[in-house]
């Protein structure tokens, strides 16, 4: 009786997981799906101006899809080498005593709120970006490494999980066929651990495509095309956190409506992260 | 003006329990409109009447929005034209030599669309003309404060009563940005904010006490404190 109880108690737990989400979609896409069809799906993905409140007003999010997709991607070049190579350190190289201090270090890393690292990059990065390589300090490279150090624990915490999973048997294979250390890891343990270390990348891109508050402090929100890291841009994100306070009208339509685009993107990126993840365990199942 | 106007009424509320303030904000020429048509006692304007419309209604003075343009204290360029502010944020002057300042960049901060600062520097500097794509945007005139303090090569406009000596609110067409300079009219980057109401109403009890609030010193206070410049005493 009492297992019963409990197996409903967690469906139903479960379920409102579902219903929240699909309640989050359902608002999203009703506040602003109206807007993407009278403005049309190819003028606002592919419209360069954005006037929300010019007479009339102009709805083009392609300076911001460029924005995020310059941001996160230059947050990967940034925190994916450096995560991974934390997270082999950690699990190949680092002495004991080294990794005790590490693993709470990088964990703290993951407990700072973003409005500090966001600081952090206005007040000390952003002149000092702007005094060696010029522009108006506030810029994609600003926010790039900023995020790209927000996303690490994420990077590390999963590609670490994914390294220690690799069965001793498979090292101890590569040993034996006369690999020195770093042949191993390099050769062996990175190309299994693969599907995992993947998984920790996408959670870091989710994790950058998503931040807000930092990125609005950090990169100007200026809404051209950017065309090179030392130019200013405007994110997804960003721009309802910044326009949503005051807008009213058409204008509040179109960040819901920037909402539906994000949602979008972030569904097509786990769907491929899940696929990707699949495949992998899959083949190699297989194939061993 | 609308925000303004919701904040005074909300502390007015809080005071005097019973009492219903409805704000709306719907635009300038709503605003009169409705006080014409008595469809509302009050009407808001951030727009300075017409002679006709003059004629027919009383107008108070609530406030003023004034707005300087800063740069940052080092720069060298002390004084504008509105002609040379409105080139500069529309993109078409991009170097500080070009008025007189060093062969540098400019870099422009603007506010987010949306905001009342942002239309107010639309109607009053930039006239129908468009802001470059361009500017950077902060979601709060401290926001832009810090920037403009932060870089030398900096522009942006914020409320007057958020100038400190961080940064330097250049001279417009000669004249300083100063509360006097304001009052008197002769700063002209400056919308009234008025409260306006039919001249043939008798206005009702409520209403009268809500207008001595708003010029009472805790009225006129919590104004200057979001960055306003004071208003006058209704006539």
């Amino acid at each position: 009786m009492r297992e019963r109880v409990i197996r409903w108690v967690l469906l139903l737990m479960a379920l409102g997981v579902l219903v929240t989400l699909g309640l989050i979609a359902f608002f999203i896409f009703q506040s602003g799906a109206g807007l993407i069809v009278r403005v049309g799906l190819g003028d606002f993905l592919g419209g360069t101006v954005w006037a929300p409140t010019a007479d009339p007003p102009q709805f083009g999010i392609l300076p911001m899809i460029i924005g995020s997709i310059w941001l996160t991607a230059g947050a990967l070049v940034i925190g994916v080498p450096l995560g991974i190579a934390v997270a082999v350190f950690q699990v190949e190289l680092a002495p004991a005593w080294l990794s005790a201090i590490l693993r709470p270090t990088i964990q703290l890393l993951a407990g700072i709120p973003s409005v500090i690292y966001g600081f952090i990059g206005l007040t000390l990065l952003a002149p000092l970006v702007r005094s060696t390589l010029g522009g108006p300090g506030l810029s994609i490279l600003t926010g790039a490494i900023v995020l790209g150090v927000m996303i690490l624990p994420s990077v590390i915490a999963v590609s670490e999980d994914a390294l220690r999973a690799v069965p001793a048997s498979i090292r101890d294979g590569a040993y034996a066929l006369g690999a020195t250390h770093w042949q191993m890891i390099s050769g062996v343990l990175l190309p299994t651990a693969r599907s995992g270390i993947v998984a920790g990348v996408i959670l870091g891109m989710g994790r950058a495509l998503g931040e807000t508050m930092a990125v609005i402090m950090m990169v100007g929100n200026a809404l051209t095309l950017p065309l090179s890291p030392l130019e200013s841009a405007t994110t997804l994100t960003s721009n309802i956190a910044l326009e949503l306070a005051y807008a009213s009208g058409a204008h509040r339509e179109a960040l819901f409506a920037t909402g539906v685009v994000l949602f979008c993107m972030i569904m097509l990126l786990n769907a491929v992260a899940t696929m990707l993840v699949r495949q992998r365990a899959f083949s190699r199942r297989t194939t061993s | 003006m609308s925000p303004f106007v919701e904040l005074l009424a909300e502390h007015y509320q809080a005071e005097h329990p019973g009492v219903a303030i409805d704000v709306q904000g719907l635009g300038s020429s709503a605003g009169i409109r409705a006080a014409l048509d008595g469809v509302s006692e009050l009407g808001m304007s951030s727009r300075p009447l017409t002679a006709e419309e003059a004629d027919q209604l009383t107008q108070m003075v609530m406030a003023r929005d004034a707005l300087a343009i800063i740069v940052h204290p080092t720069n060298p360029v002390t004084g504008l034209t509105t002609e040379q502010v409105r080139a500069l944020f529309a993109g078409s002057i991009t170097s500080w030599a070009e008025l007189g300042g060093p062969a540098r960049p400019v870099v422009l901060v603007s506010r987010e669309a949306g905001s009342g600062t942002h239309s107010a520097f639309e109607e009053l500097v930039m006239q129908g003309t468009q802001i470059t794509s361009s500017a950077l945007r902060q979601g709060s005139n401290g926001a832009i404060r810090q920037i403009v303090a932060d870089n030398p090569d900096a522009i942006g406009y914020i409320s007057l009563g958020v100038v400190d000596d961080t940064v330097r609110p250049v001279a417009i067409d000669g004249v300083t940005p100063t509360i006097a300079e304001v009052q008197s009219g002769s700063y002209r980057i400056m919308r009234p904010f008025l409260i306006v109401w039919h001249r043939d109403h008798e206005l009702s009890p409520p209403a009268t006490a809500f207008l001595e609030y708003i010029h009472s010193p805790a009225g006129q206070a919590e104004l200057i404190r979001s960055g306003l410049v004071p208003g006058e005493a209704a006539p």
